[in-house]
């Protein structure tokens, strides 16, 4: 719309030329005027496409066999929902409790943990309970990256690192593991010690592994870490310990916290899930444990964003963890039946993929399994060439298998595309008829 | 020799700096009051009239909810859609469709957040670069300014004022200047953040006043940021106005709610942003790459709370009225209280909170660890300490630049059982009669 100030100002200009400026000027104002003020922040420029939006809904579809987004289909055990419903029936339990942690879950963590760990954690400087491991890894992101620093990111990695990298101003450096020929477990993924260490810069702030790997299963050696160990003290960079599927541990293999590596507590953040721990991603309880000196800016960034966590679930969590806090060690202790259960399902997974004629990539840990998909020689051409091979398949599959699986170059960057394209991930935390459904459809894939 | 030193000295300096921990946008941010105040709360056996939360229990209803949702199939416990649970987007968008005026598309218009505080995280983030203004009114809750902080915007503050010192009873009487309002906007303001009915005043903006504020938001292209966490609870008739429902504002306005404040459960964390799609993407964006999803269970039990409020909206049996009927009492009587001890209350519109002037009170503030504090600072850990009631300090609502005007008010939140009222009126009667 023309103002008339604007209108005689054109009317004034005899001159076509100035004429035209003044219009193109005008046209010029109206854009920015429109456009500007209500888009998005220079910080999450690019950080909108997520691959779980992409295909959680899709698998939302109930006629379909979901192996894709990591949740369990079986139920979490009884008395950890128990404590939730005892807990909500406590007045008190449904306010406010503190910020960094409810106490009674911080003093749960503390024990369990100073047990695992072999030294005394304090529950008040030392833990940090967040939304999920999610909402540490982006505490730890925000609290400790600087805009211009680097950050080491070891390729399959779980896809939030990245953009959470990039939200902080900083520079991913990424890395993949790498694998000679006959793959067959998890364990033969390695990083390349050489490639490691010329990632190092004086820019380097910090370096985030995950162990067990998602999505490979990957349980890093105490030779590995001692590796990474040594390059982050001589640089002085800090260690993001993603380890989530700590407890989902594969008979002949142990998990190993970075952190207690000589010289790494004073450097690290371990980040665990309770989602993951009891089987109830839907609670959203993660927590962050490490040193005062650096939990402190964790905590410092959780009372500038939410506050405090929900007051039942962590109540519930407390409970939880004391209870098997007696028990570990036991077979009845959750954290290590759990993994006795999955151990069965991965090796059912494994040979249902096997008789199919697919190599599978057993995992050592977590809950999920890679497969390369190139012997069941699927022509795709059809699908176009804006995508990697595995996300094209992945669609067809949903569509034409009726079976939901992702695509592992979603936990990857674009130089190593080509190495991971031809592999998808499956989840196996699911009930045994969700597994036959799946063994169903691979049974009857040429028919 | 000398050289060589001061170069190694220069370079080692560089180094420590150019290795600092923690990163920039977290400076100046960690301190926090309620860090501070409900650890002394917690330490000192207390009367808790500070920190903002019922000390009675949320509707019967709204508990059976959560156990029902608890005791649901597996997928109660298992992640739920991202931006929010559908049959909680789906009933909130049904139901605020209604109040708003504007039909809201419960997919693309709404965010579920962990809190309204984590709803206001997204919102700064999402929308206010580094330069950006964002201006504040005062007195304001004060994560408002850390957040703008951590986002590297400036906040631009502009008080309300007591239209006259001393006879300024009610919140209606604390008002903006137009002029002074308008002088703060120009073409860096990215947004702007209101809170209605007003933490800690208890301030309702009326229509007009709204109007105001929506004028220059349009005139100037500026986004409102409206904190309307207490919307149901008004008195005495007062009536909470959204200004998104004023022409013009929908498309620049992100509504913030909470579960916590609506169904007094403040524990279970459950918050919303309410807006434009355009806008609200953004929003999404942050929450995605930040903590991705919240609590399914608690999201179930908030939507079947609204879905029977929604069938019993307007009626005695609707919690929006019962709720802000049973605070009514519990203000007046906590305003008769403080009155009958020297304390001068204004009366809130709406909230949860009444602040006091504690200007004609004279009391020996001689703990030499409040010293240089606040003098609002300084009586709150008194009144902690010496007779076990906890409040919290309204200099803590202000601006750095305003804070030293308004050291003489203490604020208390009355959304308490009558007992604790009573035995905080007890305290009072006590000091007062051995004064």
């Amino acid at each position: 719309m023309i103002t008339r100030n604007q209108a005689s100002l054109v009317q004034l200009a005899c001159n076509r030329k100035v004429t035209i400026l003044l219009s193109f000027q005008f046209i010029l104002c109206q854009g920015i005027m429109t456009s500007s003020r209500h888009t998005n922040s220079k910080r999450i420029e690019g950080l909108d496409k997520n691959v779980w939006v992409a295909f959680t809904s899709v698998a939302a579809d109930p006629t379909i066999v979901n192996l894709g987004q990591g949740f369990p289909d079986i139920p979490p055990p009884a008395y950890v929902k128990e404590g939730l419903a005892n807990a909500a029936a406590v007045d008190k339990l449904n306010q406010y409790t503190r910020g960094f942690g409810h106490p009674a879950l911080v003093k749960a963590l503390s024990q369990v943990y100073g047990k695992v760990y072999g030294q005394q954690i304090d529950p008040f400087k030392e833990i940090l309970v967040t939304v999920g491991g999610y909402g540490s890894l982006f505490s730890a992101m925000q609290g400790l990256v600087e805009v211009g620093d680097e950050v080491i990111i070891i390729e399959p990695f779980f896809d939030c690192y990245v953009p959470m990298v990039r939200m902080a101003g900083a520079k991913p450096i990424l890395i993949p593991l790498r694998v000679k020929t006959n793959i067959v477990s998890s364990a033969d993924w390695v990083l390349d010690p050489a490639e490691l260490a010329s990632k190092f810069t004086s820019k380097t702030k910090a370096i985030i592994i995950n162990t067990p790997n998602n999505p490979i299963g990957k349980i890093f050696t105490r030779d590995e870490l001692q590796m990474i160990a040594d390059l982050c003290i001589k640089h002085d960079t800090l260690c993001i310990s993603d380890e989530v599927y700590e407890w989902l541990i594969y008979k002949g293999h142990q998990h190993i916290k970075i952190a207690t590596l000589p010289g790494m507590w004073d450097r690290t953040i371990t980040i665990s899930s309770a989602g993951k721990t009891f089987s109830v991603t839907g609670w959203k309880l993660g927590w962050s444990i490490g040193p005062e000196h650096l939990i402190k800016h964790l905590q410092t960034v959780m009372q500038n964003t939410l506050y405090t966590c929900p007051t039942p679930l962590q109540e519930a969590v407390a409970q939880g963890l004391l209870r098997d806090y007696e028990l570990m060690g036991q077979p009845d202790c959750y954290f290590s039946s759990l993994a006795v259960e999955l151990e069965g399902k991965r090796d059912r997974m494994a040979a249902i993929l096997q008789d199919v004629g697919m190599s599978p990539i057993i995992p050592e840990g977590g809950y999920f399994m890679c497969v390369d998909v190139t012997s069941l020689n699927q022509d795709l051409s059809h699908m176009g060439d804006d995508e990697p091979y595995d996300y094209k398949f992945v669609k067809w599959m949903i569509k034409e298998k009726k079976l939901a699986a992702i695509p592992v170059t979603a936990f990857c960057g674009d130089a190593s595309k080509k190495q991971f394209e031809k592999y998808i991930r499956l989840c196996f935390i699911k009930k045994d008829s969700t597994l036959d459904a799946a063994e169903a459809i691979l049974k009857n894939w040429n028919s | 020799m000398t050289v060589c030193l001061l170069i190694k000295l220069a370079v080692i300096l560089v180094l420590i700096m150019s290795r600092q921990l923690h990163a920039r946008r977290i400076e100046g941010v960690d301190k926090n009051i309620w860090v501070e105040f409900t650890q002394l709360a917690a330490d000192y056996q207390v009367v808790n009239l500070g920190q903002g939360f019922p000390d009675f229990s949320p509707p019967s209803y709204i508990q059976e909810a959560f156990c029902k949702a608890v005791n649901g199939g597996c997928s109660m416990h298992q992640y739920t859609r991202a931006f929010g649970h559908p049959p909680l987007v789906t009933i909130l968008a049904k139901f605020f469709s209604k109040v708003v005026g504007h039909d809201i598309d419960a997919f693309e218009d709404i965010l579920v957040t962990v809190g309204a505080y984590q709803a206001l995280f997204c919102t700064f983030q999402a929308l206010v670069n580094e330069g950006d203004e964002v201006i504040i009114i005062e007195p304001f809750f004060d994560c408002y300014q850390p957040m703008v902080k951590m986002a590297g915007g400036k906040a631009v503050y502009v008080p309300l004022r007591p239209v006259s010192r001393g006879k300024a009873l009610t919140s209606a009487d604390w008002v903006l200047s137009s002029e002074e309002l308008a002088s703060k906007f120009n073409s860096r303001t990215k947004a702007i953040v209101i809170n209605t009915p007003n933490n800690p005043l208890g301030k309702v903006y009326k229509r007009e006043e709204l109007q105001l504020i929506a004028d220059l938001c349009i005139k100037h292209d500026v986004v409102c940021i409206s904190d309307e966490v207490y919307e149901w609870l008004t008195y005495d008739g007062a009536k909470h106005v959204k200004i998104a429902s004023l022409p013009g504002m929908w498309e620049r306005t992100v509504t913030i709610g909470s579960g916590g404040k609506t169904f007094s459960a403040t524990g279970w964390k459950v918050g919303w942003a309410i807006g434009a799609g355009h806008i609200l993407k953004h929003l999404k964006t942050v929450h995605q790459n930040s903590v991705y999803h919240c609590a399914t269970a608690a999201q179930e039990a908030v939507a079947v709370g609204f879905q029977r409020e929604y069938e019993h909206f307007g009626t005695p049996e609707s919690y929006f009225l019962q709720l802000p009927e049973r605070l009514q009492h519990k203000r007046e009587k906590l305003a008769a209280c403080l009155e009958s001890v020297g304390l001068q209350p204004v009366l809130p519109e709406g909230g949860y909170f009444m602040i006091a002037d504690i200007s004609s009170v004279k009391v020996d503030l001689n703990d030499p660890s409040t010293q240089g504090e606040p003098y609002d600072y300084r009586f709150v850990k008194w009144l902690i300490k010496e007779k076990g009631l906890a409040t919290i300090p309204v200099s803590a609502f202000y601006s750095p630049e305003h804070s030293k005007d308004f050291e003489n008010y203490i604020r208390f939140c009355f959304v308490k059982e009558d007992s604790t009222l009573s035995s905080a009126e007890a305290i009072l009667r006590n000091w007062s009669n051995g004064k």
